[in-house]
């Protein structure tokens, strides 16, 4: 037996072979299913849907305040870096402004200038005079470019046309990344000078790290091409060429949602650095931004499913604690209905057979009448010769009229007892009787049948007609349940305190350890395709408690069964509950 | 003398051949067929027991019963019935029957009965008698009034 077969309930695959067309209101396994599956909708959807509902909002909500978290972030550094070089370009503006080309040509005040401004900014390497022909005329630093002519390089028009320049990383001759700066000073005559400085990305790289950048984030710059500026953790080297696309232009920090090459879900904001051409990022994985969100997803999923599974195990266990009541009651209900046309029809055979036996009697009382004349003339008047055999076959009538007396009294017995009346019966005499209808059954199978009553039990107070049907069906099934040449053990002795105990016992197949429970049940029967109705024991058990006495059973199967009634001297008459009288009273 | 029986049963062979058998035992028997009849036959005649069955078309044995106990309450009446009727027959009995009997019956039962009752009646008879004697002699002139 697998585990569904266990736990299906009993109703699951019911079908009610002995109802009639009115006795099957109900389709229980429908009844169940409608019962789950609705209560179940109505907890669950609601349930289900308030979940996902809150899931969206909250996963939005913490995402818009990653988001603008991260917009923060970044427009604060691009202000550090904005000043960054908006320093820088205004304190050579002012070295630029404040002294003239020959004050700043002259020997050693470079050097001086270089000083100052390591001193009070950092990170410049080198400072550069250049004359309006684009020759470098002084210079001081660690390289000797002295000299160099820059008159046709880009950064040179540019900053003569705009009157600053800052450019993007590079190497240039020095083998290292470095920005240069450069400032011009236009002359009223329309010659111009420059004064160019080289800064070490060094102090920048200083800055961005300095940014706290959470879920594993990074902060880097990168130039108008998509060249990093500065070295990034995640996204290439100073110089590489970045993984992730060069954002739009935009005026304002921006904060996008993207994929790096890999497929990892990304944050990334970014800024355009005014005056220069760099732009900003700082780029974080979505991932480990949002792992705590994630941890409180997991819990509101456990949740979810927790409370699912409850009212599910709820749901189901009450529908089918409620549908097996009602089934229960429905076997009920059938029972009665069974019960009550079994009375009926018991009723109608009792009155048929009243009639009948009535109707056979007035012609089998003129028989008698007829055939005890003639004997009466024989032997009274001598006439016809007294004849021996005319005698004898008189005397056959007889007899044969007295059988067929003692046949229709025995119908009549049994058809006046149908409602329930009180009488003193004797139990011995009324087995006998019950016996006697069975006796050319057992005589046909040599079935032995024994009735021993001691002595000493009395008559009882109890009704005739389900007595008899009590023990007509007991024996009966005995009959069955035994092979020819059976033995039949009917015993009648006193029990405890006012009660009588009648055993029957026979030597038959019996019944399987299993089946005992259930053979009281109605409908129950191990020979329903041989057209038992399941309903015998069923009734005789109710007839006994309708009495007031109680049936116990003991089988082994291959050595036979005991039945035990147990029955009081007196029935208790009792109003019985309403159900009970209108099924008795019919 | 003859112990007078009044048979009464709608069924004609029935009751003839048992009004013979009982004549052969030495009984003085008359028969009537229906309860009406029955009642004319004790109106004008002398009866010490009757035989009555319960079930007949027109009057019943019930109402037959009533009738004579009304005319003769001293006639002693044995109820003939089938099983069906066995509770008529308890009423009749209430009613002042003597006994009842099965159908079909036993002959020696049936006269066995008759016997007793005629025994009864006879017992009832002479009480009356033994009253009424009692009674003359304690006035003499009263019974000769009478």
């Amino acid at each position: 037996m697998s585990i569904i077969d266990r736990l299906k309930p009993e109703f699951w695959d019911y079908t009610d072979v002995a109802a009639g067309p009115h006795e099957h209101l109900f389709d229980f396994r429908r009844m169940w299913k409608l019962a789950a599956f609705l209560t179940a909708a109505v907890a669950v959807i609601p349930l289900i849907l308030l979940s996902a509902l809150n899931y969206h909002v909250t996963q939005s909500s913490i995402e818009s305040e990653r988001l603008s978290r991260t917009a923060r972030l970044v427009s604060n550094t691009r202000r550090t870096i904005f000043y960054f070089f908006e320093e820088r370009r205004s304190a050579l503006d002012f070295i630029v402004k404040e002294n003239s080309f020959e004050s700043l040509n002259r020997l050693g005040s470079l050097e001086q200038i270089l000083k100052n401004l390591k001193n009070s900014f950092g990170g410049f390497t080198d400072l550069g005079l250049i004359d309006p022909l684009g020759r470098q005329r002084s210079y001081v630093g660690p390289f000797k470019l002295g000299g160099k002519d820059y008159s046709d390089q880009n950064w040179y028009r540019e900053v003569l046309k705009n009157g600053v320049y800052i450019s993007d990383v590079f190497l240039g001759f020095r083998n290292a990344p470095h920005i240069v700066i450069a400032v011009a000073r236009s002359h009223p005559n329309g010659l111009s000078y420059v004064l160019r400085a080289t800064l070490d990305i060094k102090k920048l790289d200083d800055l961005l790290s300095d940014v706290e950048v959470a879920g594993r984030g990074d902060a880097f710059i990168i130039n108008r091409h998509g060249i990093l500026q500065t070295p990034s953790l995640y996204h290439g080297k100073v110089l590489e060429k970045l993984s992730l696309p060069v954002p739009d232009y935009a005026l304002k920090t921006q904060v996008v949602e993207g994929n790096d090459p890999n497929g990892v879900p990304l944050f990334i904001g970014y800024t355009y650095i005014n005056d220069t051409p760099f732009i900003l990022m700082v780029v974080k994985d979505k991932k480990a931004l949002m792992k705590s969100w994630y941890k409180t997803r997991m819990k509101l999923i456990a949740f979810l499913g927790i409370s699912i599974t409850l009212i599910l195990i709820v749901v189901v266990g009450m529908a089918t604690y409620l549908v097996n009541k009602s089934y229960m009651a429905d076997q009920k209900r059938i029972m009665t209905l069974h019960q009550v046309e079994y009375t009926n029809k018991m009723a109608s055979i009792g009155r048929l057979a009243a009639g009948v036996a009535h109707e056979v009697n007035n012609p089998l009382a003129v028989i008698n009448e007829k055939a005890g004349l003639i004997q009466d003339l024989v032997t009274l008047k001598h006439q016809f010769g007294g004849d021996p055999r005319l005698l004898e076959l008189v005397g056959t009538i007889l007899s044969s009229v007295k059988r067929a007396g003692t046949i229709t009294k025995r119908l009549l017995s049994f058809s006046r007892n149908m409602e329930i009346s009180v009488e003193p019966v004797n139990i011995k005499d009324l087995i006998d009787e019950v016996l006697s209808f069975l006796t050319k059954e057992a005589e046909y199978r040599s079935i032995r049948v024994s009735l021993i009553a001691s002595e000493d039990v009395p008559p009882i107070e109890s009704d005739r007609g389900k007595l008899q049907e009590i023990f007509l069906n007991l024996i009966n099934n005995a009959f069955a349940a035994m092979s020819d040449g059976g033995n039949l053990d009917i015993e009648i002795k006193n029990g405890e305190e006012d009660k009588v105990l009648v055993t029957v016992a026979d030597d038959g197949c019996g019944i399987a350890e299993p089946d005992l429970k259930r053979i009281f049940e109605p409908f129950f029967s191990t020979k329903a395709k041989k057209g038992g109705t399941g309903l015998g024991l069923s009734l005789t058990q109710n007839f006994v408690r309708e009495i007031g006495g109680t049936m116990t059973v003991a089988s082994k199967v291959g050595k036979g069964t005991n039945f035990t009634i147990t029955l009081p001297l007196k029935m208790e008459t009792k109003e019985g509950g309403t159900n009970e009288g209108v099924v008795n009273r019919r | 003398m003859k112990t007078r029986v009044l048979m009464v049963d709608d069924e004609k062979e029935f009751i003839q051949a048992l009004s013979e058998r009982l004549t052969l035992r030495d009984y003085d028997v008359t028969t009537a067929f229906s309860g009406e009849e029955a009642v004319e036959k004790m109106k004008n005649y002398l009866f010490d027991v009757t035989i009555l069955d319960v079930l007949m078309p027109g009057m019943s044995g019930i109402e037959t019963l009533r009738e004579i106990k009304k005319i003769k309450p001293l006639v002693e009446v044995i109820m003939l019935t089938g099983h069906a009727t066995i509770e008529t027959a308890i009423e009749g009995m209430k009613l002042g029957a003597f006994d009842f009997l099965l159908k079909p019956c036993e002959t020696e039962a049936l006269v066995a009965k008759i016997d007793k009752a005629y025994t009864k009646k006879l017992e009832h008879d002479e009480r009356i008698r033994a009253a009424k004697v009692a009674e003359i002699v304690d006035s003499p002139i009263a019974a000769l009034k009478e």
